[in-house]
């Protein structure tokens, strides 16, 4: 990558004041490395993060209660897919590669969201990361979808649409074991019990602690602190639980009228820092099940590309609309 | 609107010129990363062809069958192009003030540069 020094041309300025004005950065724009590093990063750990998030799941699909479900959950587990598509493709306008992204993903150099390295032990897990990983998910995504990064933006426009399902199909899940029987009630209660702490990880380390937040905020990549996005999701998911029957598990969850909050416990941030270093309960798991799928679409990648070498001339049935017309 | 990635261009190089800086290879990838293609979706009938985001397909068949499951997965489109991204050239960012300085200083080629007076109608 070639980057012309900056105070030679002006083009520094121009990136501060296209920021400035709230206007989006473009892929050929000239950015400073940092930002682009800084880009590079996040949009790989959200990819990454979308692909390994399939797994928890999917986990559950064959055993998924009805048709219903079960068709419900393939078409999320496919939403996480395409997802991680869409941002990968952002990640490649920033001259990243997709091979390197993956092997990077592969061997541990680039993270995923923490959330993934914990199991799905029952039915009512599904239900939980709907309403509370993917409430958290959405949470953090819709500031997103004004960042100054014109490819991420619209990649998150894209995937905050479909999120809302995903949200929403949790919720419902959740709703109709809570008015099952007993032991359903007890199955849903039992997984936001070990699914409420770590959703309210994926907001990131406190603000004072956040080692890209202040840079990340002043570039616009992101608009709003770690510590005001978990607020604003616990100020969402209390009167959302009590609709539910459920509780949430925090004996210091009350509402502040001074502060207009609700405040809650403190976090154990050793488990997240754990879990992050690879010492959660599937981080291992998680990894080694990419790497394997990778490993055994091998001879399928093979196969597509030797085809294509053998038929180069294999024409599209139809071109765009003037060369349709020509013929 | 979305910009495509042309192949010159410093920040997105295409895929087969791209300068392979993998630092250590390892057992998961795999020699054949296929290219970069760009995917445009129309819509509706009466729109046109819009930029959606690019996939990676070995050949133009595969390309439309992934930009179906990738980009339209809730019918937002009745048709769609694939174009390798190496096919596309676009203007340059750097040459954005002379490339297209010629239009800024012809007002008078939008309808509100001209003073009509007060009740005329249908102009």
């Amino acid at each position: 990558m070639t980057t012309i020094a900056p105070e030679d041309t002006g083009q520094e300025a121009l990136f501060d004041a296209t920021i400035a004005a709230d206007e989006r950065i473009e892929p050929r724009d000239w950015m400073p490395d940092d930002y682009r590093a800084s880009l590079v990063r996040q949009i790989a750990q959200h990819a990454h993060s979308e692909i390994i998030g399939m797994q928890p799941e999917a986990n559950w699909i064959t055993r998924a209660p009805s048709l219903r479900r079960k068709a419900i959950l393939m078409a999320k587990v496919q939403d996480e897919a395409g997802h991680g598509l869409y941002l990968y493709s952002a990640a490649e306008t920033l001259g990243t590669g997709r091979d390197e992204l993956l092997d990077k993903l592969h061997t541990g150099r680039q993270k995923y969201s923490s959330i993934f390295n914990y199991p799905t032990l029952t039915w009512a897990d599904v239900g939980a990361i709907g309403w509370l990983v993917d409430g958290a998910a959405i949470t953090n995504q819709v500031p997103l979808c004004r960042c100054s990064y014109g490819p991420y933006a619209r990649a998150m426009v894209r995937i905050c649409k479909e999120e809302s399902f995903h949200q929403r199909q949790g919720y419902e899940l959740l709703l109709t074991l809570s008015r099952g029987t007993e032991t359903q009630h007890a199955m849903a209660q039992d997984a936001i019990d070990r699914w409420w702490w770590p959703s309210l990880m994926m907001f990131g380390p406190p603000d004072d602690e956040s080692a890209h937040s202040a840079q990340s905020m002043a570039w616009k990549i992101k608009r709003h602190s770690n510590d005001e996005l978990r607020q604003r999701f616990v100020d969402i998911c209390v009167p959302q639980a009590e609709t539910l029957g459920l509780t949430l598990p925090d004996p210091d969850l009350r509402w502040n009228e001074e502060r207009g909050h609700w405040d809650f416990g403190p976090i154990d941030w050793t488990e997240f820092r754990e879990v992050l270093k690879g010492n959660g309960p599937c981080n291992d798991e998680r990894i080694g099940r990419r790497r394997r799928a990778h490993q055994e679409g091998a001879w399928v990648r093979e196969a597509a590309a030797a085809h294509a070498a053998k038929h180069p001339a294999h024409p599209p049935h139809a071109g765009t609309d003037q060369e349709e017309a020509a013929r | 609107m979305t910009t495509p990635r042309p192949t010159h261009a410093p920040a997105a190089p295409a895929e087969p010129t791209r300068p392979h800086t993998t630092t250590e290879p390892t057992a998961t990838t795999g020699p054949t990363d296929w290219p970069l293609w760009e995917v445009f979706v129309r819509s509706r009938r009466g729109l046109s062809h819009t930029h959606a985001g690019s996939l990676h397909a070995p050949d133009a068949q595969m390309a439309l069958r992934n930009a179906r499951d990738l980009y339209t997965r809730r019918s937002e489109g009745v048709s769609l192009w694939v174009v390798p991204s190496t096919q596309i050239t676009a203007s340059s960012p750097d040459e954005k003030d002379t490339f297209f300085e010629p239009a800024g200083d012809k007002p008078y080629r939008h309808p509100t540069f001209y003073e009509i007076p007060e009740g005329v109608h249908h102009l």
